[in-house]
């Protein structure tokens, strides 16, 4: 009965010249919670991937109850009782509950006998308490119960070792906690646990031990008595965390520039995402829109910079209605400007040079084009001269945007939605996937416009970046703004008690 | 090193084209033919003899105008299999002007034959962009049953209202001499039709390259979220480039029937349509390129002809070849530069490159 | 004695909807199987001509049709590893493929079937005769027209209710409908995406290469030169017609065969109309019939998309 559970020793992964993994040593005792902390990119996810079978380690070996083990595909890991429950949860829409659970499981002969599974599904989910309809399609649950579905899919496989990554970013505050006591039932079920997070609140809550990762190592491994949420905060950035207010000057006018009021639109399957939104902006101002992803925070900045039609409601802006304009006229005549959330998706196109994505929103203006033609040689110097100032490190306008870093890419959306001078300008979480350098250049810029007058709306998930740019935060649940707090007020406390499901004391 | 590289990667679709002809070979050499002497008789009669050059050249003109007729919608994204019912649209709408106006002066009644063919075309190609565009009916299928329907509905006229008195199969009566297109070869098949169709194709690559229309219309063609982010009204242009393809195939049908047949035969394109999508992979979607490989083509196919008088191999291995060439040139653009290979490229060039070599900020393996 | 006449002419309409409805349901069912399965089969055109092909040298070389059969599922299943290849593994656009594929496919049987047939192209090759099934065929009206058929159309009545099957009731069909929907969450499960899409597409092609078989060994019993003459594509409207799903797809290929039949029917009843006229007819039904229903039907999430597991 020696080394029971899991262990992992040196474990190293390289991704060309990035190390996303440098020797990690892991122990993750049986019938436990262990919670692994990280920021974005500390390798949480690559670790995870490793232990799934989805990738292969460069160096180091992993033991299960004291055999060393080379996982070498997702069935292996499967074989091996470890189950993983991915961020994005992998579940076909179309099919049903018990449909997704029996996908793939082996031995199942010729016959899909999805009644007997059914039972023995509902079997399983009550010894747990889950309260789910195996033969419910899946579209039509709520996230929390899509989550609880996945979590029966690999307790179907009798997975003794379950991997949650990121589990709550999908679930809405009330669904958190329901959440959590899903994973102690778990627990005292005798299934270890491994629970990846940013969130430090939850891992108080849950966890039994756990493992801090900086960089691709291990920064720290601890049981949780010994771990206040600001040390593993610190253990998790490197540096001491402190709210910090960026400096800038208070609001030079009291002019409304934006107005919605009342708006309502529906996502393209057909549920109402934006239930009745309103607020103003003023000039000068940064209004910060918190929540969960997927409270209706994308469809509002579409419905602002025209991509999506509004049902219902309205938009002003400087007292004009442009409740039905379409996207071009916000874009040049009335001067709102759009960071969108996917740069890669919707706010470049991979394959063009890095100076026409500096003019695809543009091309029809005069430094871009005079009349029916381009004009090239302009654009390009255009582009060099934005490249300077916003400091986008490239070797030249001519390269495929493509081989620019994120950081890199960003500098150049924000120097093309600023250069033409907005009224309004809407961005959508703007530093995902970047380094803490390119996320201060991002935040000086938003600043330096606020400094021009601009109204800003700056949507995001990341508390800490809306408390410290933002002049006033509406905080976004289930498509309604559920509170909006002045500056004075903006505190982490009352923040998270709008969302409803972080801790009241400690938020870093 | 690196630039020779650069141009074996680039040149692919012709060595693909090599290779597609040298398993040709195979299959000429199955029928007990030499392939030397057979490719021999083929490009020789195709491109080296006076007629056989204007016979190709005859050939050219609905083959790269129905190109041009799939290479400019694919540069948007839409796949038009639609050709070859354009053509027969435009070549009905054409000789409908040519025989059934009264008769004017053919200063004013051709650029009206030219009109309708066009706008025949037009007509008939838009009908799968709007309801791509607005129905999200996929324009594959619908070109496909359209083109049916137009060899048809050409059969049915030139077999019925229009028929000539007493012919032995279904064509119409013959188009008044003065609405011919003028030859550009004496005593030859070769007409103006050829050259028109370069012109477009400047002028599309003119298009594509200098204006901010092309510009617009390849930020739809390479990614539509950013192009409707952009402010671009991509459904309107979905349904103004199909109509704008269905007229260039539409000139090919017209200029088949004004500049080489002189009436509205059933069944008088031999599948240029078809031909149009080899073409369109051939030039790699560049309306440049696209005349050389029309060429290639045309030649190909008149070479046939001559190579089956020449040594009695059946013509029909020209199409088996042409097939080849098209899955060989589809494998060979498949074969790309990953992004990775690029990346550690790139580094490594960055690395030479002191200046920049500083603060290369990393965010690749991007997790979580 | 007028009612006896009308029964006979109804049974002779109804025998040629049959009739002609078979290669085409052959390939549709195809078509939903890779369409399940995330790959659009715009190859099945090709399919059918080289499943003809394959069955017209196959009889003509061994004397009998079985070994036509035989040759011409062979042929078909060439095909579709050209397209597994091209599509699944490379993953180049499925539709850029499957468009080259079938002009390959009518070159090379062009030219082949020159040079195999040769003279003897138009020779009656060795083909199945119809088989009445005792009791059944003597049921009027509908004896002569289901149950006095040849093998292959039998075979048909049993392809459809399997692949509702197959499709619905069984594991493998459930894998296959995830993967046209959702193919990571397959891959999460740990299975093979490639491999189960290269089956079905496979598998696919080898079905309508059935149709080859019948058109050639029970309909016609002699090859010509794009002899398909663009059922494959028919096919592929009635796939999206019946939304995917085997027993609708077989109802809409039944309107097909209709609306083919009473063009032929309209043909022979009015001479002196053309009859490209007529010809028409089934075209111009499913354009019709895809513009009026296929807006509002929601394909396989992950159709026409190649997979690539991490994403971009």
């Amino acid at each position: 009965m020696t080394a029971q559970g899991l262990r992992l020793e040196k474990i190293t992964k390289t991704f060309g010249d990035f190390k996303a993994l440098d020797g990690v040593d892991l122990t993750i005792a049986p019938a436990s919670i262990h919670a692994i902390l990280g920021e974005n990119g500390a390798g949480k996810t690559t670790l995870m991937n490793i232990l799934y079978g989805l990738y292969q380690p460069d160096g180091g070996r992993i033991l299960l109850d004291g055999v060393p083990q080379r996982i070498a595909s997702p069935r292996r890991a499967m074989d091996l009782g470890i189950g993983i429950i991915h961020q994005h949860l992998m579940l076909v829409e179309t099919l049903t509950v018990v449909e997704n659970v029996v996908l793939g499981l082996p031995g199942q002969g010729m016959r899909l006998s999805l009644d007997e599974h059914a039972r023995r599904l509902a079997t399983l989910a009550d010894s747990f308490g889950f309260d789910v309809d195996p033969h419910q399609e899946v579209w039509k649950l709520p996230m929390g119960m899509r989550q609880r579905v996945e979590i029966l899919k690999v307790l179907y496989r009798d997975a003794r070792l379950i991997i949650l990554d990121e589990p709550t970013s999908v679930l809405a505050p009330n669904e958190v906690e329901g959440f959590l006591q899903g994973l102690r039932r778990l627990r005292a079920a005798g299934k270890t646990v491994i629970f990846i997070s940013h969130k430090l609140d939850e891992v108080a809550a849950v966890a039994d031990r756990v493992t801090v990762l900086r960089r691709g190592a291990v920064s720290a491994d601890l049981p949780i008595e010994g771990a206040t949420p600001r040390e593993m905060a610190r253990m998790m950035v490197g540096r001491d965390v402190v709210l910090t207010t960026l400096e800038k000057a208070s609001l030079k006018s009291d002019t409304v520039l934006v107005r919605a009021r009342d708006l309502k639109a529906r996502v393209t399957r057909g549920n109402q995402a934006l239930k009745g939104v309103s607020f103003d902006i003023r000039a000068g101002e940064i209004l910060g829109v918190a929540g969960v992803d997927g409270n209706g925070q994308a469809e509002l900045a579409e419905v602002l910079t025209g991509l999506r039609p509004a049902e219902g409601g309205s938009v002003e802006l400087a007292g004009e209605d442009i409740t039905c304009t379409g996207v071009y006229e916000r874009r040049h005549r009335l001067g709102i400007s759009f960071v969108p959330e996917d740069r890669h998706g919707t706010g470049l196109v991979l394959d063009f040079p890095v100076y026409q994505n500096a003019m695809i929103r543009d091309f029809r203006e005069s430094s871009f084009s005079s009349g029916p033609m381009l004009r090239t040689a302009n654009a390009k110097a255009v582009t060099e001269d934005w490249v300077r100032r916003y400091d986008v490190r490239l070797q030249s306008v001519d390269q495929p945007i493509r081989f620019l870093s994120g950081g890199n890419q960003q500098k150049l959306i924000f120097a093309r939605e600023v250069e033409c001078r907005p009224r309004l300008l809407v961005i959508m979480q703007p530093c995902k996937g970047l380094d803490v350098g390119a996320i201060e250049a991002v935040h000086r810029t938003v600043l330096a416009e606020r400094e021009r007058g601009t109204a800003i709306l700056y949507i995001s998930t990341e508390l800490e970046h809306i408390l410290s740019v933002c002049d006033r935060v509406a905080v976004m649940c289930a498509g309604r703004i559920t509170g909006i707090i002045s500056p004075e007020e903006a505190t982490a406390e009352r923040v998270g008690a709008l969302l409803g499901g972080l801790a009241e004391a400690e938020v870093a | 090193m690196l630039r020779a590289i650069q141009y074996i990667y680039v040149l692919r679709p012709v060595w693909a084209v090599l290779a597609a002809l040298l398993v040709g070979a195979g299959l000429i050499a199955v029928a007990g033919v030499n392939p030397w002497d057979a490719y021999g008789a083929l490009f020789g009669g195709a491109f080296l003899d006076y007629y056989g050059l204007a016979s190709t050249l005859a050939k050219m003109s609905p083959i790269l105008l129905a190109g041009l007729a799939v290479i400019v919608p694919l540069r948007v994204g839409l796949l038009n299999i639609g050709a070859e019912g354009q053509i027969y649209m435009g070549g009905l709408f054409s000789s409908m002007a040519a025989l059934l106006l009264p008769e004017m002066s053919p200063y004013l009644q051709v650029p009206l034959c030219v009109l309708a063919g066009a706008v025949g075309g037009g007509f008939w190609g838009m009908i799968p962009g709007y309801l791509k565009a607005y129905r999200g009916v996929n324009e594959v299928i619908i070109t496909i049953l359209l083109n049916f329907i137009a060899i048809n509905l050409v059969s049915y006229v030139a077999g019925g209202p229009m028929m000539q008195e007493g012919a032995p199969y279904p064509y119409s009566e013959e188009i008044r001499e003065g609405l011919w297109l003028p030859y550009i070869m004496p005593q030859t098949d070769a007409h103006l039709g050829v050259l028109a169709g370069i012109v477009l194709c400047l002028a599309a690559w003119f298009v594509f390259r200098f204006t901010t229309v092309g510009f617009g219309l390849g930020m739809i063609g390479k990614n539509p979220t950013a192009a409707t982010y952009a402010g671009i009204r991509v459904r309107r242009n979905v349904v103004a480039v199909m109509f704008v393809a269905g007229a260039i195939g539409g000139l090919a049908g017209t200029f088949e029937v004004l500049g080489l047949k002189h009436r509205l035969y059933h069944l008088f394109s031999p599948g240029y349509g078809f031909d149009g999508i080899v073409v369109a992979f051939l030039a790699q979607l560049s309306p440049l390129m696209a005349p050389i490989a029309a060429f290639f083509l045309s030649g190909l196919k008149v070479g046939g002809l001559i190579m089956q008088r020449a040594v009695g191999l059946e013509s029909t291995v020209v199409e088996a070849i042409q097939g080849l060439v098209i899955i060989f040139v589809a494998v060979s653009l498949a074969f790309r530069f990953d992004r990775g290979n690029w990346r550690r490229f790139l580094e490594r060039r960055r690395l030479l490159d002191a200046g920049l070599a500083q603060g290369v900020t990393n965010n690749s393996g991007g997790t979580s | 004695m007028s009612l006896l006449g009308d029964m006979s002419a109804w049974v002779d309409f109804f025998s040629t909807v049959l009739r002609l409805s078979i290669p085409i349901v052959f390939a549709a069912l195809g078509g939903v199987l890779s369409e399940r399965a995330g790959v659009f089969n715009v190859s099945l055109e090709g399919c059918i001509l080289g499943g003809a092909f394959g069955a017209a040298t196959g009889a003509y070389l061994t004397g009998t049709p079985v070994g036509g059969l035989l040759v011409g599922l062979l042929a078909a299943a060439a095909i579709g590893c050209i397209l597994a290849g091209l599509a699944v593994s490379l993953g180049i656009n499925q539709l850029v493929t499957g468009i080259a594929i079938n002009i390959l496919v009518l070159g090379l049987t062009s030219y082949l079937a020159r040079l195999i047939l040769g003279a003897d192209a138009t020779s009656t090759l060795p083909g199945f005769s119809p088989m009445a099934i005792p009791v059944l065929s003597s049921i009027p009206v509908i004896g002569p027209v289901l149950f006095n058929q040849d093998p292959l159309a039998y075979l048909m009545y049993l392809a459809v209710p399997l692949s509702f099957w197959f499709l619905y009731r069984t594991p493998w069909g459930l894998i296959v409908r995830a993967i046209g929907d959702y193919p990571i969450a397959a891959d999460t499960v740990g299975v093979s995406v490639p491999a189960v899409r290269a089956l079905c597409v496979i598998a696919s092609c080898m079905l309508g290469g059935l149709g080859g078989c019948y058109l050639v060994l029970c309909q016609v019993f002699v090859f010509t030169e794009n002899m398909s003459a663009g059922k494959g594509w028919i096919a592929l409207a009635a796939v999206i017609l019946g939304r995917w799903n085997p027993a609708l797809v077989f109802a809409a290929c039944i309107f097909f065969a209709f609306s083919e039949a009473l063009q032929l029917r309209l043909q022979f009843n009015n001479p002196d109309v053309p009859y490209q006229l007529f010809s028409m007819v089934p075209f111009l039904a499913s354009f019709v019939a895809l513009v009026v229903f296929a807006g509002r039907v929601r394909p396989p999430g992950a159709i026409g998309i190649k997979y690539v597991r991490g994403g971009k």
